[in-house]
């Protein structure tokens, strides 16, 4: 120690020389990566706006996509199976998430309330499906789906069955911390003893209070199910991807423009929510 | 289900509370507000489990047997079970360390800054991002003539690419370590975030160099979350399938592939079989891959919780 004492500066001075290197190698490897990330997404781009083999610079695919209702009508083989397929993925993410949430908040609630002791339980459930690949589960699944068309129909639609598991774990991980922020126990009494029914309790006091929890759990789910390809083509239903994927092979430009166009607008979706939470986090860390 | 019930009283009933208190079974009355739950996920995500493990261990006649699981001894299922493992080791590897690199990085500017907040979130999105849309991406950028980057590089320098690459597992190997590596960002991001910048500066006081301080202090302090994240990244290349079907067509290469040639195959009897041994095959791999995660998790948050 005494021999440190005459250079008192010197952490100072390492650190502030540490601090420029970091500074260095942070912008190059951000730069780098970066280039990674983005060099696919702007081919996308470049392929969807013009002809490979001409050369030339085309809007055509963009306004096709737009202006798909109509295509469909005209080539119901191909046009038709991907506008039917969007149709199917808008439902799906519709029923999927109204299906989530009525599944888990209700149920997550009550083990909090009344049957603790499966908590643990409920935890490994939701967590089982990242352990399970969807290409195993489909396997699985087949039987199962034989049925429910039975029952309903053979729709792409009913896919949001399988994909309410498919979001179990994402789901569950945001509601739980929705539901651990706040004190769920005191706020149902205080209802319940001014009179409320369960369903009161329910929509009108629990909700409310984690309601940027169920944003989260809703997004991810949208993203998840406007993605999802491998049941749905192992199932022969129809949505979104299957359709861009058929598509692919007879316009390939018109497929890529309309991954592209999914693409932006599950990436808008995801960057709010990242945005959303990262933002109320720090407001909880201060 | 029984034991749990006899072993564990709800604490919230002791006072009858919500007007229940008159019927019977206290205990079990409350968990019966579970069932609508449990009863959806028996059907959708336990029953076809069983399914796939109970047809893995089934003959023709419904018997119990082995029998099904000579499929797995069989050439191509082996060698795509090693494909499948060599292209998940090594975008795990690669998506850990580029991954890794960037998650450290990060953390050494500011928790607030905005490249910090802007590559997370990036990284978060771009972890979700995989099947058709990504195998896409990469057809246009590297995987014909008239592709972008194909492009550019023979106006450059000259280099001619026929971009068939892309559509093997090799190509596979650069398509997946782009969800990869930002999956790696997210997952060892917290683990990097518990390292204190007075560790260092101890380190420094005592004499260390920054090789010291890697090699005995931050090094071990972050090897479990490292190790740990890597195998989940394993996992994860592992079951993927959406982006592998896009783009390679031909051929079955890899696990996923084969389960999906084998479901489509189910005209020909036994191979719905075959679909549920590989099932099963995979479902084995990826559950020791999760269990030794899960293991090395408890151990990384004894320090960086």
């Amino acid at each position: 120690m005494t021999t440190a004492a005459p250079a008192p500066p010197r952490p100072q001075q390492l650190r502030r020389t540490r601090r420029r290197k970091q500074a260095t190698l942070r912008w190059i490897v951000i730069a780098v990566v970066m280039a990674f990330f983005v060099i696919p997404l702007l081919s996308m781009l470049y392929f969807s706006v013009r002809f490979p083999l001409s050369g030339k610079w085309t809007g055509q695919a963009w306004s096709n996509v737009i202006h798909l209702g109509s295509l469909a009508a005209g080539d119901p083989a191909d046009y038709g199976q991907l506008w039917d397929g969007l149709k199917n993925s808008g439902v799906l993410v519709v029923f999927t998430v109204v299906l989530m949430v009525v599944l888990l908040v209700p149920t997550m609630t009550w083990i909090r309330l009344r049957v603790r002791w499966l908590a643990r339980v409920m935890e490994f459930i939701c967590l089982l499906p990242l352990t399970i690949p969807a290409i195993v589960l489909v396997v699985g699944l087949a039987p199962i789906y034989r049925i429910v068309s039975n029952l309903l129909s053979t729709s792409g639609i009913w896919l949001c069955f399988v994909y309410v598991i498919l979001v179990l774990p994402f789901a569950y991980r945001a509601l739980d911390a929705g539901l651990g922020a706040i004190d769920v126990v005191t706020l149902s009494e205080a209802a319940r003893s001014l009179g409320a029914g369960w369903g009161r309790v329910m929509w009108q006091v629990v909700l409310p209070n984690i309601r940027s929890a169920v944003i989260s759990a809703c997004f991810i789910s949208i993203a998840l199910v406007l993605g999802e390809f491998t049941i749905a083509e192992l199932l022969n239903r129809n949505n979104l991807q299957t359709g861009i994927f058929l598509v692919s092979q007879s316009d390939g430009q018109l497929a890529v423009t309309m991954a592209l166009a999914a693409l932006v607008l599950v990436f808008l979706l995801l960057v709010v929510l990242s945005l959303f939470s990262g933002g109320r986090r720090s407001q909880e860390g201060s | 289900m029984t034991t749990a019930l006899a072993a564990a009283p709800a604490p919230a009933d002791r006072h009858g509370r919500g007007g229940r208190g008159g019927r019977g079974g206290r205990h079990v009355m409350p968990a019966l507000g579970t069932l609508p739950f449990f009863g959806y996920v028996a059907v959708f995500l336990l029953i076809p489990t069983v399914i796939v493990v109970v047809g893995a261990f089934r003959s023709t006649d419904g018997s119990f047997s082995l029998k099904n699981l000579t499929a797995l001894g069989d050439a191509t299922v082996l060698s795509a079970f090693g494909q499948s493992v060599i292209l998940s080791a090594v975008t795990a590897v690669i998506g850990a360390v580029v991954g890794g690199l960037l998650a450290y990085v990060l953390v050494t500017g500011s928790p607030r800054s905005v490249s910090r907040r802007i590559v997370t979130a990036a990284c978060s999105v771009l972890a979700q991002f995989g099947g058709v849309m990504l195998a896409f991406a990469f057809q246009a950028t590297v995987g014909f003539p008239g592709a972008m980057v194909t492009q550019l590089l023979h106006s450059w320098f000259g280099v001619t690419g026929s971009g068939s690459w892309l559509y093997t597992v090799t190509g596979l190997m650069l398509v997946y370590s782009y969800f990869q590596i930002p999956l790696m960002v997210i997952v060892f991001l917290p683990a990097v975030d518990g390292i204190r910048e007075q560790w260092r500066e101890a380190a420094e006081t005592l004499g260390g160099s920054t090789w010291v301080y890697w090699r005995r202090v931050a090094g071990p302090l972050l090897a479990p979350a490292f190790l740990g994240s890597t195998l989940l990244l394993f996992a994860n290349a592992f079951s993927a399938y959406a982006t592998a079907a896009a783009l390679i067509t031909q051929s079955n290469p890899i696990v996923p592939l084969q389960i999906s040639g084998a479901i489509t195959n189910e005209v020909n009897v036994g191979h719905a079989d075959v679909a549920k041994v590989l099932a099963l095959g995979m479902v084995v791999v990826v559950a020791i891959v999760m269990a030794l995660y899960a293991m090395l998790q408890r151990r990384t948050s004894r320090w960086l919780g």
